[in-house]
């Protein structure tokens, strides 16, 4: 243990400093992470996945603390604890079979063999339970843990299965880790890939003779125009340079290193051009619940000029960027501010950014956000590693990976403090519930805002 | 009465002055058929059209009708990707253009840009530019350099310089006066065309400087209208510039309340002027200056407005989607509006409009009403001016970013620099547009342009 809580926060301290560049890579680190803390978790004979969830979930709302903007670190968390608990119903739903087939094997009495069946559901009902049961609001509130309440079911199990239930057990202990592991190796392993899963799809989008216009650098975005052109597309880019980081000038000369013919413009010249484009294909920070995209500064101006011009606007996101979570005010809670002297030289203008004179406030606001937020309607396709996706479909998708039939993995303590419902102006309330995820409404409407959170059943 | 007084003066375009000259030359009855035929489409520096200027003065007489017509068209351009018209302008440029390599193929009617590394060339050419009046030349450096930039700079200074060189013109003998001059006039812009391509605001100010002087009349003597060409060059000036700025903060000053957030793009002096003025008589609001690569022009604004103690935000276009939430109002400068309302202005202007519209903020444009143009423009790539290529890959100030610096020559080929200037918003962005003649709705742009062009012949 003392091995991972030094892992544990060196990892938190990179985050907070921000020296992680990129989800792809914060999420394979955090996923490298949560496996050594789960090889390292030292479980009871009974009811492990208890125990390697609540380790988890301990070092994941850590982590997540760490760096809030970064949605790949709670992303990669969910999936985890989704692959703890899939694993044990699956072990369960194993043994539960095979000690039906051992109770309906034993020479017992007549009688009791009525009774065994029976029980025996019972037991595999309290088992999937143990495990799958939603939290009631005392224990979410009281923080009791969920291993005290397992005990009482699986007593009442019987004891006749109990002899045999402990002999399952203490083969399932070792192989709950050991299939828990492998199965965040495939996790790994699918984040490190994703280029290649979504490259592969490059040919079916880019036909010859194409425009593609693209801001900024994404290295998803380089693959794919890449493995067009080695299946011999020929296409003409136009990047945009993304200023103050100017990583377009970076995307630029890989492309052009690779031979293809690339022009580079300025952002302003976006409008100006997209008029004679045939396709917008960018990378994108994070996908939330509703189709909305955190992407790079600049790229809700491009998904404007681009539904004006009626250009397709395609977003790549690896499926580790998926996230359940829907936006609110997300230009503000889900940004971050970068330094001011990447737009004004300090020394320019220092006699106007000096707040120590005159009355004190400040005459100069310098502004350098981080991400742009584009809303679901101006997205017109997604392409992951699964295939591609409309963008109302992109809330499913998260399901097919992490949603359980509880839900418990999304509603981290600091989530529950929103479940207060506030109504402003005239709106009726409406009670919608989505298993396992946390409804935040906002209305269109600038002036009067909705917002409902509530927990889930 | 000498014959060419009888016709109907015709408002003459910059591109008429080769017609003019040349048929000078020739000493046809250019008179009659260089006014009539004004409107042939010609091109630029072109010998071919003379002949169809000759053979149209026979036909010039019956054909009124066309002629009133074909008035209404804007005459043309060169056209920079047609190889043979290439070459002969070559021939007779001043400066020596440079192949230009990379070039976009989208933007190869357009005339490559021509940087500050041709100051040397052409300062060397002084002593042989005899025909060129030294404040003329100045005024051409200036603009190489980009030392005098903006639609209003530029038109005064161009016509100042003009002012210097009426008054320091004679004519020579066996000439008239308004036909030499207006030959040396068109001299003198053409030489200002190839340090830099003019503006919309230049244009029209030559064609009035040009309809001054084809009316003047011919019992002046010489100093008396040069007297008169310079009075009304003050007036046009004071007018048309001045005081219809003056007019322009009146309306514009009107539309900003107490609490607003302004937004304003690059640095247009109208729209300095209004942000001043509405400061000084005592309006309550915050501004937003929004600037971008390569010319950072917004960063001249913002040292202007914060000595004068307004309270701003500077931020780059990127980031206009996360300022326009508290934004109130845009307002915006124009070089030109033409008459399907699109205004022609600063690159980055239509992003800027659009987000705005996106976000129900109110866009409002100050242009004076000279820079209006019975032109139509859908798209920004028809017509645009290319700035200097090297600009982009460059950023200055910051060694971390200079990605584009150490690439092979092969490497090189693939990969095209473009810089644009102006880009065309389309007018569904615009609310109102605030000109001297009142705050119209971008419809109503060619009501004015035909209305108040008139003004030109009845002064």
């Amino acid at each position: 243990m003392p091995d991972t809580q030094a892992l544990v926060n060196d990892f938190i301290s990179k985050l907070k400093k921000r020296k992680i560049e990129g989800s792809q890579a914060t999420a394979k680190q955090t996923a490298e992470l949560l496996r050594s803390v789960i090889s390292q978790t030292r479980v009871p004979y009974t009811n492990q996945a208890a125990a390697l969830i609540q380790s988890v979930k301990a070092v994941g709302e850590r982590l997540i603390a760490a760096n809030p903007v970064e949605l790949a670190v709670g992303n990669v968390v969910r999936r985890v604890l989704h692959i703890i608990r899939e694993e044990d119903l699956s072990l369960t739903t194993a043994a539960m079979a095979g000690l039906n087939l051992s109770a309906v094997s034993d020479d017992e009495d007549d009688a009791d063999r009525d009774n065994q069946p029976v029980l025996s559901a019972a037991a595999i009902a309290a088992a999937s339970r143990s495990t799958l049961r939603p939290p009631s609001l005392q224990t979410l509130l009281e923080d009791v843990p969920d291993s005290a309440a397992i005990p009482h079911t699986s007593s009442s199990g019987g004891d006749s299965e109990g002899k045999s239930k402990s002999a399952d057990k203490s083969s399932r202990s070792r192989k709950l880790k050991h299939d828990v592991i492998e199965a965040v190796n495939e996790l790994i392993q699918d984040i490190s890939t994703c280029h290649e899963q979504i490259a592969e799809q490059a040919v079916e989008h880019i036909h010859q003779n194409e425009v593609i216009l693209t801001l900024g650098s994404s290295r998803t975005v380089l693959e794919f125009l890449c493995a067009a052109k080695e299946k011999k597309r020929s296409f003409r880019v136009f990047v945009s340079e993304g200023a103050p980081r100017y990583q377009g000038h970076l995307l630029a000369k890989e492309l052009v290193m690779r031979g293809l013919q690339t022009t580079l413009i300025t952002d302003s010249a976006v409008f100006a051009m997209i008029s004679r484009v045939n396709m917008v294909i960018v990378g994108a920070h994070a996908v939330m619940a509703n189709g909305g995209v955190i992407a790079p500064v600049g790229l809700n101006m491009v998904a404007l000029a681009a539904q004006k011009h009626a250009v397709p606007f395609v977003v790549l996101a690896g499926s580790h960027k998926l996230c359940p979570l829907y936006p609110h005010h997300p230009e503000v809670l889900l940004n971050e501010l970068r330094s001011p002297s990447e737009l004004l030289d300090f020394g320019e203008f220092s006699d106007c950014l000096d707040f120590g004179s005159g009355i004190g406030a400040p005459l100069l606001h310098v502004v350098n956000p981080t991400f742009d937020y584009v809303q679901p309607k101006l997205v017109s396709l997604f392409i992951t590693d699964t295939g591609g996706h409309n963008p109302s479909y992109i809330g499913e998708m998260y399901r097919l990976f992490v949603v359980s039939a509880c839900g418990e993995g999304m509603n981290f303590k600091s989530e529950i403090m929103r479940t207060n419902c506030i109504a402003e102006g005239n709106f009726v309330k409406s009670s919608i519930r989505m298993r396992g995820i946390n409804f935040f409404g906002k209305l269109e409407d600038r002036k009067s805002q909705f917002f409902c959170g509530c927990g889930e059943m | 009465m000498s014959f060419p007084i009888l016709m109907k003066p015709l408002p003459l375009s910059l591109k008429d002055f080769n017609f003019i000259a040349e048929a000078n030359k020739s000493n046809a009855p250019g008179g009659a058929a260089s006014s009539k035929s004004v409107k042939q489409p010609p091109q630029k520096k072109d010998g071919p059209p003379v002949a169809s200027s000759v053979a149209a003065s026979e036909r010039g007489v019956d054909r009124p009708v066309e002629k009133e017509r074909k008035k209404d068209l804007p005459p043309p351009r060169m056209q920079f990707d047609d190889e043979s018209r290439v070459g002969k302008a070559k021939r007779r440029s001043l400066l020596n253009q440079p192949e230009a390599r990379n070039r976009v193929e989208l933007f190869r009617h357009l005339p490559p840009h021509k940087n500050g590394s041709q100051l040397p060339y052409l300062e060397s050419k002084f002593f042989e530019l005899h025909e060129m009046h030294p404040s003329v030349y100045k005024v051409g450096l200036q603009y190489l350099t980009g030392d005098t930039s903006g639609g209003n700079a530029r038109c005064i200074a161009m016509l100042q310089a003009f002012q210097e060189a009426i008054r320091d013109y004679s004519t020579p003998p066996e000439k008239t006066l308004n036909r030499d001059l207006t030959s040396k006039i068109g001299g003198f812009v053409s030489f200002l065309i190839e340090c830099r391509p003019l503006s919309m605001s230049m244009g029209n100010a030559i064609r009035f400087l040009k309809s001054r002087i084809a009316r003047l009349p011919l019992t002046l003597s010489e100093s008396e209208a040069k007297a008169a060409l310079c009075s009304d060059i003050d007036r046009f000036i004071n007018e048309k510039i001045v005081l219809a700025d003056k007019v322009i903060l009146r309306h514009a000053a009107t539309k900003i309340r107490d609490g607003d957030v302004l937004l304003t793009y690059g640095s247009s002096c109208v729209v300095e002027m209004i942000l001043l003025y509405a400061h000084e008589i005592g309006k309550q609001f915050r501004v937003v200056v929004v600037d971008s690569r390569p010319m950072l022009e917004g960063q001249k604004l913002l040292r202007r407005l914060v000595a004068k103690g307004l309270s701003c935000t500077y931020t780059q276009l990127n980031a206009i989607s996360y300022v326009m939430h508290e934004v109130t109002r845009v307002f915006l400068g124009a070089s030109s509006i033409f008459s399907n309302g699109t205004v022609y202005s600063r690159v980055g202007t239509a992003p800027v409009a659009m987000v705005a519209h996106a976000f129900h903020v109110p866009v409002l444009v100050c242009c004076e009403a000279y820079k209006f143009h019975e032109r139509v423009q859908l798209d920004s790539i028809c017509f645009n001016e290319l700035g200097d290529p090297d600009a982009v890959s460059k950023v200055p100030g910051r060694v971390d970013v200079n990605y584009l610096d150490n690439l092979t020559d092969k490497q090189k080929e693939n990969l095209q620099l473009l810089n644009l200037k102006y880009d065309a918003t389309p007018s569904d962005y615009i609310s109102v547009i605030v000109t001297d003649y009142g705050m119209i709705p971008p419809t109503s742009v060619p009501v004015i342009v035909r209305e108040y062009r008139k003004e030109y012949l009845l002064i």
